[in-house]
């Protein structure tokens, strides 16, 4: 059958760092970047590490390991706002206060996703964090580049829709 | 030629809402050369315009003003402020329906006589048989190209459907094919066949799918008798001393308070819009609502018991390509209370987008567990349930006391409470979907809860007696003379089958009752 080729279209510095998931994000100046994967976020209102934080928290709310922290970065580049920052701010404080206490590390830096998503799961009635998780679901799964990482087509008419183009080739039932 | 009637002309039929029936009403009154008059809330939007991407579409088309709901169904937990799934443009929810055109049984005409009495169900015998309906179930289904009805071939079989054939098999269902659709399989009508494009639900580009936006309301208005009124959102009926209604009073496309005199008024804008429009005329006569005296309007919402099995496999399947519900298990759909509930099930070929299925796999859900279900995307199957809910007299829709809308009138509330027999009936399917799929080597299942309401029936449900219900078996309401009731809102019962077929089949008669009624002077 017609099979999707979900490998992204790997730049080659990023081919040579192994792939695009969970590549490290460092701060510079005001700007969150991803060297790995060669682009940065200008952050203007919120605290830099807020940002490198609510990127790592959209991670683990709908975690890909097959997605680069680009799209995750696009998902929650709009918290980068006057209206959002104080929730945004107490938010993440709230997440790395309950993360030192573990054992000293701010969320970001608590290497395991499992522990994470406990520290997560204590706060999921939080307002902030049902907003952003609601957010997520189009601002993430919205992204037309994302969809043949997963082997979704899109757009189907323009292209005569399926009749020539395996709507029943399954070969192996 | 289209027509174009003045404001004050009192001999039009008016019809409010121009989906699956009052499409289907308005053209045959037009073609019976009646006068009539259509308006519609949504705008025109035609087929050059679909797009295929569902939250765009969405955004184009759905029905998004305001409405709340209540109850324990989930929908009021996960979609609190869209209790329904339903278009909003000429054409109304035919530009996304599925095209699943099935008849009802026998018996579920007669749920009361064969169910008997059911805790907490507040069930009806339809005034009317299934013998009394074939020859508009016939009509309906040449009409609108129904497959493996007059001679047409069914669709061919798409990657989902191969999926659910074998499980089928291999569970030794016996009645499993690709489905009644009124999608055309071949040219037929002026209409293309299906191009297996995959965005049934987004409005279909080829127009093989049949919807009175292109396959109706055209002809109705080459005849010279139809004006279709876009962007007209109707807020009250109008009735004179007598009890008899006289017009109807809507917003046009600027806002502006319009009103359109009428001889006879048909109510087609669905079941959450139509008893809403009934309960905000109240007036000194009638005081709640027009043809409420049974107090029955609004109450009795069904939805039909729904929900989703996805599965996942170790190859792919790539469950979105070609049609969207070109695939049905027919063999649940019986009554047999030995499962341990009364009526049955339909069991249906189903996919959905990555963006949708992100939202409606799991609403809420977040982690590694609702990850994992979207990173074999690829490798899905799906299905969804279809079965006959009960009536309850306190699933409804009623007037919000506080929230309005921008005409300044209450918005619906829409409260729904799932019955035991829909929980038991879910159970089952849930069950059976689960076997099925594992039969065929899934390696995860993924039991889906309920969507916003695509199905929503029997607001104004038909009765033999004017005490136990607002319609009678023409759709004519038991009140008021003049005053019709065209869409899903009349039904008695649900049955287990997708309604717009009797719906279709419902509006078809009722345009020649009104024809009838029109040529002897009683109406
Ligand atoms: C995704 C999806 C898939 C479906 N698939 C199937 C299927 O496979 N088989 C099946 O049988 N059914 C299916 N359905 C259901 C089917 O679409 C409906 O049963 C059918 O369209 C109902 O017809 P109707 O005339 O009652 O209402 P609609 O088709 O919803 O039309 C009502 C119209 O009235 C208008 N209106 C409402 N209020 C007002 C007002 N106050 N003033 C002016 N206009 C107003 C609305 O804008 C709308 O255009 C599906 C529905 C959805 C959402
Ligand atoms: S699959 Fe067929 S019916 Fe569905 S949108 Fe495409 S052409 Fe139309």
């Amino acid at each position: 059958m017609r099979i999707i080729d979900k490998t992204p279209k790997v730049s080659r510095r990023n081919f040579l760092a192994g792939g695009g998931a969970a590549a490290a994000l460092v701060i510079s100046g005001s700007a969150v970047m991803c060297p790995v994967e060669a682009w940065g976020l200008d952050v203007k209102v919120l605290k830099p590490e807020t940002m490198r934080t609510l990127i790592k928290l959209a991670r683990d709310i709908y975690p890909h390991d097959r997605l680069g922290d680009r799209f995750y970065a696009i998902a929650m580049k709009g918290y980068d706002e006057t209206g959002q920052k104080a929730d945004a701010e107490a938010f993440v404080a709230k997440l790395d206060a309950k993360a030192k206490a573990v054992n000293g590390a701010a969320y970001a830096n608590h290497p395991w996703e499992a522990t994470r998503s406990e520290l997560l799961r204590e706060l999921q009635g939080d307002a902030f964090f049902q907003k952003v998780r609601g957010g997520l679901v189009t601002g993430l799964y919205n992204q037309p580049e994302i969809w043949p990482l997963f082997g979704y087509e899109g757009e189907s008419a323009a292209k005569g829709g399926y009749i020539n183009r395996g709507f029943g080739n399954i070969d192996w039932l | 030629m289209v027509a174009k009637f003045e404001l004050n002309n009192e001999g039009v039929v008016v019809i409010i809402g121009s989906g699956a029936s009052g499409g289907t009403l308005g053209t045959d009154l037009a073609l019976a050369g009646i006068d009539t008059v259509i308006l519609e809330a949504g705008p025109r939007v035609e087929i050059e315009d679909f797009v295929n991407d569902e939250w765009k579409s969405f955004s184009q088309i759905a029905w998004l003003d305001q409405r709340t709901t209540s109850g324990n169904w989930r929908v009021h937990k996960d979609f609190a402020g869209l209790p329904a799934w339903i278009v909003r443009a000429v054409g109304g929810t035919t530009i996304h329906w599925a095209g699943a055109s099935l008849r009802f049984q026998d018996y579920e005409f007669k749920a009361k006589t064969h169910y008997g009495d059911v805790k907490g169900a507040n069930l009806l015998d339809w005034p009317i048989t299934l013998t009394e309906m074939e020859p508009w179930y016939d009509k309906a289904e040449d009409r609108m190209g129904v497959t493996r009805t007059n001679g047409i071939e069914g669709l061919p079989g798409n990657n989902n459907f191969k999926v659910l054939k074998a499980g089928a098999d291999k569970l030794g269902y016996k009645e499993c094919h690709t489905g009644r659709m009124a999608i055309n399989s071949a040219p037929r009508h002026g209409r293309g066949g299906c191009q297996q494009i995959g965005f049934c639900f987004q409005g279909c580009k080829s127009g093989a799918k049949w919807s009175t936006l292109y396959a109706e309301i055209p002809k109705g208005e080459d005849s010279g008798h139809l004006e279709v009124r876009p962007n007209c959102h109707v807020m009250k009926i109008e009735h004179d001393d007598k009890g008899k209604v006289t017009a109807v009073v809507y917003a046009d496309k600027d806002g502006k308070e319009q009103r359109q005199k009428a001889r006879v008024v048909c109510v087609a804008g669905n079941s959450i819009e139509s008893p809403r429009l009934l309960l905000n005329s109240a007036s000194k006569l009638f005081p709640n609502g027009l043809a409420n005296s049974s107090g029955m309007v609004g109450k009795n919402y069904m939805r039909h018991m729904t929900g989703s099995v996805y599965a996942i496999f170790e190859k792919p399947v790539h469950m979105y390509r070609g049609t969207t519900m070109a695939g049905i298990i027919r063999d649940e759909a019986r009554h047999d209370p030995s499962r341990g509930f009364v009526g049955g099930y339909e069991l249906e070929t189903l996919s959905l987008g990555l963006p949708f299925m992100a939202a409606f796999l799991n609403p809420g859900g977040w982690g590694r567990e609702f990850t994992s279900a979207l990173d074999n995307y690829d490798k899905m199957a799906g299905l969804w349930i279809v079965g006959e809910d009960m009536p309850q007299e306190q699933n409804g829709v009623t007037l919000h006391k506080e929230v309005k809308d921008k005409n300044g009138l209450p918005v619906p509330n829409v409260h729904f409470d799932d019955h035991p027999n829909d929980i038991a009936m879910r159970t089952h399917a849930y069950k059976q979907g689960t076997a099925l799929y594992e039969s065929v080597g899934a390696t995860a299942i993924y039991p889906t809860p309920p969507y916003p309401s695509t199905h929503n029936l029997g607001t104004n449900r038909m009765s033999e007696k004017p005490k136990d219900g607002v319609v009678n078996k023409w759709g004519q309401t038991h009140d008021i003379k003049n005053l019709f009731i065209a869409d899903g809102s009349q039904f008695t019962t649900g049955g287990a089958e997708n309604p717009t077929l009797t719906i279709v089949a419902l509006a078809t008669r009722q345009a020649d009752t009104i024809r009838n009624m029109m040529s002897k002077g009683e109406l």
